[in-house]
Parts: structure tokens; sequence; C-alpha cells
């Protein structure tokens, strides 16, 4: 390629560097060699001669006679077996001090995969958390997001998922992680013997912000790769709404115009490229994303999760330490939830039933009008139901779920209290004594 | 002479151009990306763009593919041609990306993954059309007159002069009746200055411009029936209309809309998948082929054209995709056929256009929409219409656009500019897809400017009974059931009862997801008669379990054949027990 190098920047504003350059393509890398060490750049705008570099290890240090290479061809990440088990930060780069990973250099943020190639989804992920296998189930090649607001456990129920879900290949992806976060996911993956079928892309808070930016596409450039090889991959991101703001903050560096709350214009665009990575391909593997998505001040308008509602199918509520019945919403269970077992659905429609019952009885509790015998009944129901089912530490399969979901039932009312109907309720009622 | 042109600058997927002699704008031009393939050999890739600004020696072009690799001092050709599509036999059925691209055909080449730059033609070559001449030479014809006809599936197609074509024609030949590609000439015409001019079962138009070969527009009169009974009762559309439903994600705008594209009384349906997601494209494209459509008995793909450009494909190609639908849903009119374009979402084009305004750094509106978002949305759906065509007969394109509100606040500029210029508005409400009452439109925010199939007066009077029911309920968060008279609560169980049994209906149940139109006239005219009926009771409860009863009676009569024996043995019930509670009996 042109091995020219340039020492003459003229504008370093953010982690963008402007200079003069000619011969340069479009998303090209480029190397920038500064007093402070060696960082990798890649080219976002090209204007005439002016070409716009976003330097992955920031520009704090970057003097106007660094040497700036280009590298001629776009940004890649290295692909192969040995990945497994390693950590990566977001520009490829080890941060486990292990060695390189040879193998082949696959482009990040690849071509969108051809709709008519796609199938109806029709496979379930277990996870062993009743409230995703029974009442929300996730299923094979879907994309769904955890909204959720800081301190609350997201984390740890990724974890959980990651270790839990049957798949071949976990690739997760952290963005503006704690480095105690990042530490927890790692020894908790290495602990249960997980760590060997994850590859990690990890940014933490206090790593170079376009760094961030690359994460999720070097995740998903692997996971597609691994998916194409036969493999079921299960990604996970977390937290999107730092890769949101980290867009923002290159958007706003590059003087472009601001849409809503600062956000740029193509944020939707942006945030279905990369969920959109999510399929199931015909005769071959699948990719299913679940991403954290912190709500600001638990509001589900905000930019970020409003646009990823409309992207993903469907979308996990993590309040107060449990996966909301209400407003959570697997689109597309009703694909699988058929074939699981006869009473899955029934179960299903009739616990949120109930609780959504429970509910109204709280308020009327609280506003303190008299409790019924029914009140009562579900009064009790309501406390086993978050008891036993919603709490998070709750990790049973999805029949013994369902069975359990019969038990509570049974403790709590009369078979035709719960309009179940009576077909169902003679297969499968708990016969007292 | 097309010209050619240097590239100068590229941000994001706009680039700038130096051009040598005259470009037009909305002029299509190919950007020349120079890679090596696979085996180290050089190879140019064109890459489609659409110039959107020209300024002195530069004109400024959205690609519609990822820039990825382009250089200043790359080549850019100009065709000289604006964006257009093709029109001829053999679009129904097919699956086409945002630019007339077959996809199941770019999947036989290029595999899991579309490739950069590669485009098909839309219409298959080497398909026979059976040819039917209409016209006969020395016939003086005008463009969009019929010149012969094939059949296509179950339609008559008809093959036309051009709709490019100026003034009158004279028909020099045409071929006799038989087998033809596409690309084959089935008649010669001499225009007004002499000049011959070839037409082809296939010709181009530009899919910015509306098509206007015909006498004049009409206003709509026939109502469009969806089998929906909350839209055709309540928030009628009619052929030729337009209508919007806006609502935030979850509250059913994809279901709602493939259940339209089934049902709906038309002869053509053109779905544009603007922006969102791949997996709904997927079902409408694997299960239509498997449905049969009552009307002609054949799979319900015979009268489906879907234009498929998912969120994750490039933005420029999305707002192209909208123009694509409404041209080929104006094509199909002007054959005589009613046509159905649902728009699913109007708001990823809205911002697709937002992001090529930022690019441009044009001085942005309300939320960074450009100053031109509210006369590009009104020149969209007013593309749709009535038309009374050349030979006296008619043919409609009706537009439904999907919104998806930015936090689900329709005060938002997309959705406001929409309310504007269609006819009718059904919102969809959060609160309702959370009670889970679907179609989750909200039954008095929402509001039609067409007739339906049911008297307005009785459909106002229902309307008003469901308002008072609010109301009341309303009152009694406050003041509970006990301050509340039982006129006030029986009013209250009426509306909910309309509201469950009318209004609600179950899109996965096989009887309940289709209402027709006579059916709705017959259990319209019965719930009617129920609300209107006084009744007393001696205490809530009873009112209450009474209601509940009926609610469950009038569901299942909802769930029957309306010409089984059962509907019969259900509606006598109901009217008993009706008779029961009357306060007249």
């Amino acid at each position: 390629m042109h091995n020219v190098a340039y020492h003459r920047i003229e504008r370093i504003a953010g982690s963008v560097i402007s200079l003069r350059a000619e011969g340069v393509a479009n998303q090209e890398l480029a190397q920038v060699t500064s007093s402070f060490g060696t960082s990798l750049a890649r080219v976002i705008r090209i204007d005439g001669d002016m070409v716009d570099l976003q330097v992955f290890a920031g520009a704090r240090g970057v003097s106007t006679d660094s040497e700036v290479r280009f590298l001629g061809e776009p940004m890649k990440v290295p692909y192969s077996e040995a990945l497994l088990g390693r950590v990566f930060n977001g520009a490829g780069k080890p941060r486990d001090n292990g060695p390189e990973v040879d193998g082949e250099h696959i482009t990040i943020g690849g071509p969108s995969v051809n709709p008519a190639k796609r199938i109806i989804p029709k496979t379930m992920v277990r996870t062993g958390i009743p409230m995703i296998d029974v009442f929300n189930t996730l299923v094979v090649s879907q994309k769904l997001p955890i909204f959720s607001i800081a301190g609350e456990p997201y984390n740890e129920l990724l974890a959980r998922i990651a270790l839990q879900a049957e798949v071949d290949v976990i690739v997760l992806g952290g963005m503006g992680l704690k480095h105690d976060d990042y530490l927890y996911l790692k020894d908790f993956l290495d602990k249960n013997g997980a760590l060997g079928r994850t590859v990690m892309y990890m940014h933490t808070a206090s790593d170079p912000i376009v760094e961030c930016l690359l994460v999720p596409d070097a995740s998903l450039a692997v996971a597609e790769k691994f998916a194409t090889e036969g493999k079921n991959v299960l990604v996970l991101l977390t937290d999107m709404t730092n890769f949101a703001d980290a867009m923002k903050e290159i958007a706003i560096t590059m003087e472009q115009i601001p849409s809503n709350r600062g956000y740029p214009g193509d944020l939707y665009s942006s945030l279905a490229s990369r969920y959109e990575k999510a399929v199931d391909f015909e005769g071959s593997g699948s990719i299913t994303i679940l991403a954290v998505t912190t709500m600001p001040g638990d509001d589900v308008t905000h930019p970020v999760p409003d646009n990823t509602g409309y992207i993903t199918e469907g979308q996990f509520y993590l309040r107060k330490g449990r996966i909301e019945p209400f407003g959570s919403l697997s689109r597309l269970k009703q694909q699988v939830n058929g074939k699981t077992r006869s009473d899955h659905r029934t179960i299903m429609n009739t616990m949120i039933q109930l609780y959504a019952s429970y509910k109204e009885t709280l308020e009327k509790q609280s506003m303190g009008f008299n409790m019924s015998n029914w009140d009562q009944k579900l009064l009790k129901y309501g406390q086993r139901f978050e008891k036993e089912m919603m709490d998070l530490s709750v990790n049973i399969p999805l029949e013994q779920a369902l069975d359990l979901g019969w038990t509570i039932l049974a403790d709590c009312f009369e078979p035709e209290e719960t309009g179940i109907p009576s077909k169902m309720i003679s297969q499968y009622w708990p016969k007292k004594g | 002479m097309a010209s050619i042109g240097k590239i100068i600058g590229v941000n994001g997927n706009l680039i700038r151009v130096k051009f040598e002699s005259a470009v037009s704008q909305n002029e299509v031009a190919y950007a020349k990306f120079v890679t090596k393939n696979k085996e180290g050999k050089e190879e140019t890739i064109p890459l489609k763009s659409e110039v959107i600004r020209i300024r002195g020696d530069y004109a400024e072009l959205q690609v519609f593919e990822d820039t990825t690799g382009l250089k200043a001092g790359d080549e850019v050709e100009f065709t000289g041609e604006l964006l257009s599509v093709e029109l001829g036999p053999g679009l129904l059925t097919q699956v086409f990306d945002g630019l007339q691209n077959p996809l199941p055909e770019l999947a036989e080449q290029c595999g899991f993954f579309l490739q950069r730059g590669k485009y098909l033609p839309a219409l298959p070559r080497d398909r026979k059309w059976a040819f039917t001449p209409v016209a006969k030479p020395g016939d003086v014809l005008v463009a969009g007159d019929t010149v012969g006809t094939v059949p296509e599936g179950v339609f008559t197609h008809r093959i036309m002069v051009p709709f490019k074509v100026l003034g009158k024609v004279t028909v020099e030949s045409v071929v006799p009746a038989g087998e033809h590609v596409v690309e084959d000439v089935v008649a010669v015409v001499k225009n007004e200055k002499g000049e011959k001019i070839e037409i082809k079962m296939v010709q181009t138009w530009p899919v910015k411009m509306p098509i206007k070969a015909f006498e004049e527009r009409l206003r709509p009169t026939k109502p469009l029936t969806m089998q929906q009974r909350i839209v055709d009762t309540f928030f009628p559309v009619m052929q030729g209309g337009t209508f919007c439903t806006p609502g935030p994600f979850g509250a059913g705008k994809t279901v709602l809309q493939q259940l339209m594209s089934r049902y709906a009384d038309v002869d053509i349906v053109i779905l544009a998948a603007c922006g969102e997601r791949a997996g709904e494209v997927v079902e409408t494209l694997r299960e239509f082929p498997e449905l049969i459509d009552p009307r002609t008995g054949k799979s319900l793909m015979e009268r489906t054209l879907i234009i498929c450009n998912t969120s994750s494909m490039p933005v420029a190609a999305r707002e192209a995709s909208v123009y694509t639908g409404v041209t080929l849903a104006e094509y199909y009119r002007q054959m005589g056929l009613n046509v159905l374009l649902l728009a699913d979402s109007t708001s990823r084009w809205a911002q697709a256009l937002r992001e090529m305004s930022g690019r441009l750094e044009e001085i942005p509106g309300e939320e960074a929409f450009p100053a031109y978002l509210e006369s590009v949305i009104a020149a969209f759906y007013e593309r749709g219409g009535v038309v009374r065509l050349k030979d006296g007969s008619t043919g409609s394109v009706t537009i439904g656009g999907s919104v998806s509100p930015a936090g689900g606040n329709f005060e938002e500029p997309v959705t406001q500019a929409t309310l504007k210029v269609v006819g009718a508005f059904l919102g969809l409400s959060r609160e309702r897809s959370d009670q889970r009452r679907f179609p989750a439109i909200h039954p008095l925010d929402s509001w039609s400017k067409y007739e339906g199939i049911i008297d307005s007066k009785k459909v106002a009077d229902a309307r008003h009974i469901l308002a008072a029911g609010v109301d009341v309920n309303n009152m009694m968060k406050v003041v509970g059931e006990e301050g509340t008279s039982i006129e006030d609560f029986i009013t209250y169980l009426k509306s909910e009862y309309l509201d469950a049994v009318y209004l609600q209906q179950d899109a996965y149940h096989e009887i309940d997801a289709a209402c027709t139109g006579d059916r709705q006239k017959y259990v319209f005219d019965k719930v009617y008669s129920i609300l209107k009926t006084p009744m007393t009771f001696s205490e809530k409860d009873v009112a209450r379990t009474f209601f509940l009863k009926l609610t469950q009676a009038t569901k299942d009569w909802n769930r029957v054949a309306i010409d089984s024996a059962e509907f019969k043995d259900i509606e006598a019930n109901i009217t008993a027990s009706v008779k029961e509670v009357s306060a007249n009996a």
C-alpha cells in the first residue's frame, strides 16, 4: 500500500484528528504514533485532501507532528477457534496478557443478511429462569434488550444466562463497564467453567471512547463467522446505552447536528444495523442477541431505550432484582411455546392474569379497603409467585417450573377460580392428599 | 450525453463529486469502487447513487450502499436517468429491496449476505407472457392507453403506451397474439413529430414523480373493508383514501398491518417494509404463499408484492423504498385495479431524510428533521387516490402508513405532518395494548373523515356510550363503586361490553380474525340494540355478573361461523337473556 508517513496534523478535537493526505479510502485504518505510544485510527470523513480520523486510543498526547501511516485496509479482527477463552479490547488486541491470535482477518460491520434467506424462528433457548422460559421464552435468533436502571443486577443476570443457555459459543461485549464488573463477569465465567466457550470484547469506562464504538461490531463480526460455520452463538452486550453515548460524544465532536437529546440522527440506524445481525441461518448456525440497555432516570421514552424498543423483538424489564411480568415481552414466544408442553400457554396466561389481580388487590389494600376472602387468596398467591417464580435465584428447567406453577395454583385456589379450561384441569391439576 | 466526475469528499453515505458536463437533480450515478477480489485481481464495483444537491461544479450524491473504501479521486459515472423502476408483467409475488432488486435471485447468486454493488433486473428476462393485442394499426393513442394485454396470475395485465411518451401517437404495427418476453418489441408507434417509438412490455418510470396518465382524480366513495370491526365500523377507510397508524413500540402496528394485508378488500396489496425488522417480513414471506385468498381461491402471494428494505440495509435505499412502493401501486392502478400500499414505517423513512439532511448540513427544523419534511410527507400521501382512466374505468391507490413516534408521543413532527394529510387516523395506544385489548386502536382519540359501511349516526351514538363509560370509570376511581349510581354503573358496563365484544378482535382465531362487512352490519345491529335496551338490576353485583356472562356469550358468538346452527343458537340465548333484564319487559 501507500507507505507514506504524514507528520503534519492540522486539527485535533476530542478523539478526532485531521490532516492532509492523498489516496486515502473511507473507513481505512491508520497508525498514529505519538510520544505516548502507537494507536490505530480510522478514516471517518474525506473532504478533498483533508482527512478526518478517529483515533482509537484517543487524541490525548497526539501532537501536531505525530506520525500517521495509512494501512490500506479497513478495520478487521482476527478469527479462529483460538479466540475462545480469550479477552480482547474493542480494537481486537488481547487484554488478558495472552498472545495475539493468528487467523483469518474478518471485516467488521459487514453487509446485511438477505431477508429472503431468513427463516421463521422455531427453537427456544433454555435459560433455567422461569420468568424467561415460562412467561417470555427466548428464541434462537431473537434480539432482546434487558431494560434496566443503574444499580440493578443486570450483569449478574447476563452472566447466569451465559452460563445456562444451551449454546455453542458465547460472545460477550462489554461497553463502558466498571472495571469491577468486567472482572466479575470474567471470574464468574471462569469459575463455572464457561470461559472456554466464551470470547470477550471488553471496554471499560476508563478506556478510550472510540474503542467502545468498536465492541459491538467486533463481537458481532466474530459471532457471525462462528454462526456461518454452524455454531449457535449467543451474543451478550452490556451496556448499549454506553455505546449510544459514545456515538453521541463522537458526533458532537464532529459538529454533527444532534436530533434528540444530543444523540445523532442515525441513532436508530446504527442500533438497528447491530441488532439485525441476529439471525438463524438456514442449514447453519445462529446468532441470538441479549443486550443490556440502562434507562437513564428509569425513563423508557429516553431515545436509547425508545429506539431500541422499535428494533428488538420484545424486551425484558429488570426492576428491583426481578424480571417484571408486565411490560416484558418476547415477541417470538408464540413461535415456540405451543410446542414445549401442552400446558405451557395455559400456565403462562393464567399465572400472569392472577398476578395482575394480585397487584390490584395490593392497591386496594394500600387504600384501606376491606380484604375479601378472594383478596386473601390472591395475596397468598402473589407472595408465593414472587418468591418461588420471579426471584432471580430460582433456577429450574421449564418442565419443573410448569409443575411448580400448578402446585402454587392448587395451594392457593380452587380449580374453577382460575378460569383454566376443564380439560387442562383434569390433566394437570395436582390431586389433593 | 452522460457526464463523468471525480469524488472529492466522503462523509458517511454522502459523497461530493466534481463533475465535468451537465448533471441533473435526482440523476442516478455510479461511484466506481476499485478493490481487489479474492484472487488479488483488481475489480471495479459500481455503487448506485443519486444526486441530491448541486452547487457550482460540485454535486452531492447519496450512495445507496456502504461507502467503505471509496477514495478521493475515484471516478463517478452519471447515467442521465432519474432513479426509476421497471414496470411490466411479473412484478406480483416478487420480493424486492428498496431499489427493486429481486431478493430471492440475489440470494441465489450471493448467498446469505447482500453484496455491495450487485444489481439485478427487476423483471425476469426469460419468462414468456401470452400477449394479446388490443390496439390496431392506425389507432391514435396517448400515454397510458392499452396496446395489448397479458395474463398475470388472476389479473389482466395491460401493456400500455409508456407514460413518458408526450402527445398523441399513431400505431404503426402491433405483433399478433403470441408468447413474448418482456424485452420484445410488441408495437411500434409514431409520434406527432414523426419519430418512431418501440413499445416493449417493460417500461421505466422515475419513482419520485407521480404517474399522471389518467383523465381525472375522483373523490373516494367506496368503503374499503379490512374485516377489522373497529376499523370498518368506527374508523373506516375508503378505496383511494389515506390513513395512518401511529403507535409506540409493542402496540401492535405490524400485526394490524399484517391483518390488513391479508383481509383488505382490494385487488393488489403492496407491502413496503421500510427500515423495520427483517423477521416481520420473513413471516409474510413464508406464510403468504400458504394462505388462500378467499376472493380468488389462489394463494395470497399472487396479489402481493413486497418491497423490503429492513433497518440494517443502507439508509438511502430506505428513502427510495417508499417511492418504489407507491410507483408500483400507481402502475397497477393504471390497469383499473384497486391497490393498497402499506408502508411500515414512514418514521424510518423520515429519519432517513433527517440523516441525509444532517450530512448536507441543512438548517434543521424541529427535532432536527429537515424543514421540507411536511411537504415531502404530504406529496407522498397525495399519490393515493381514485382516478378515472382514459378508457372510463377507475382504479385506486389507498395508502396506509404506520408511524413510530419517539417515546409514543404523537406531538412529534412526523405524526403531526402525517395527520394533516390523511383521511383517517388509527392511533394505537400503549394503555390498551398493556390491557391486551387488540387491536389497540384508541376508540376515542382516533378519527376518520370517511363514510363507512354502517349508519354513521348509530356509530356516533355507540362512541358516545364508550365516552360516557370512560367518564364513569374515571369517577369510580375517585369515589369507589359504592359512590356510583346504578344507572352510571350500567352505562359503564355497557361501554365495557361494547369494547370487549366489538372493538376487540382475536387476530389469532380462525373465525374471529376476520369479520366481513355483512357480518359486521348484523353483529353491530345486535350489539347496538343491546346497548340501547334500558335495563334494571337489583344491585351492582347482579349487573356485573349479567354482563360478564353476556360478554362471554357474545365472544363465543364471534367465534362461530355465521351460517352455522350454533350462531343462531347463541344469538337466541343472547336475545332471551337480554329480554329478562330489560326494563320494558
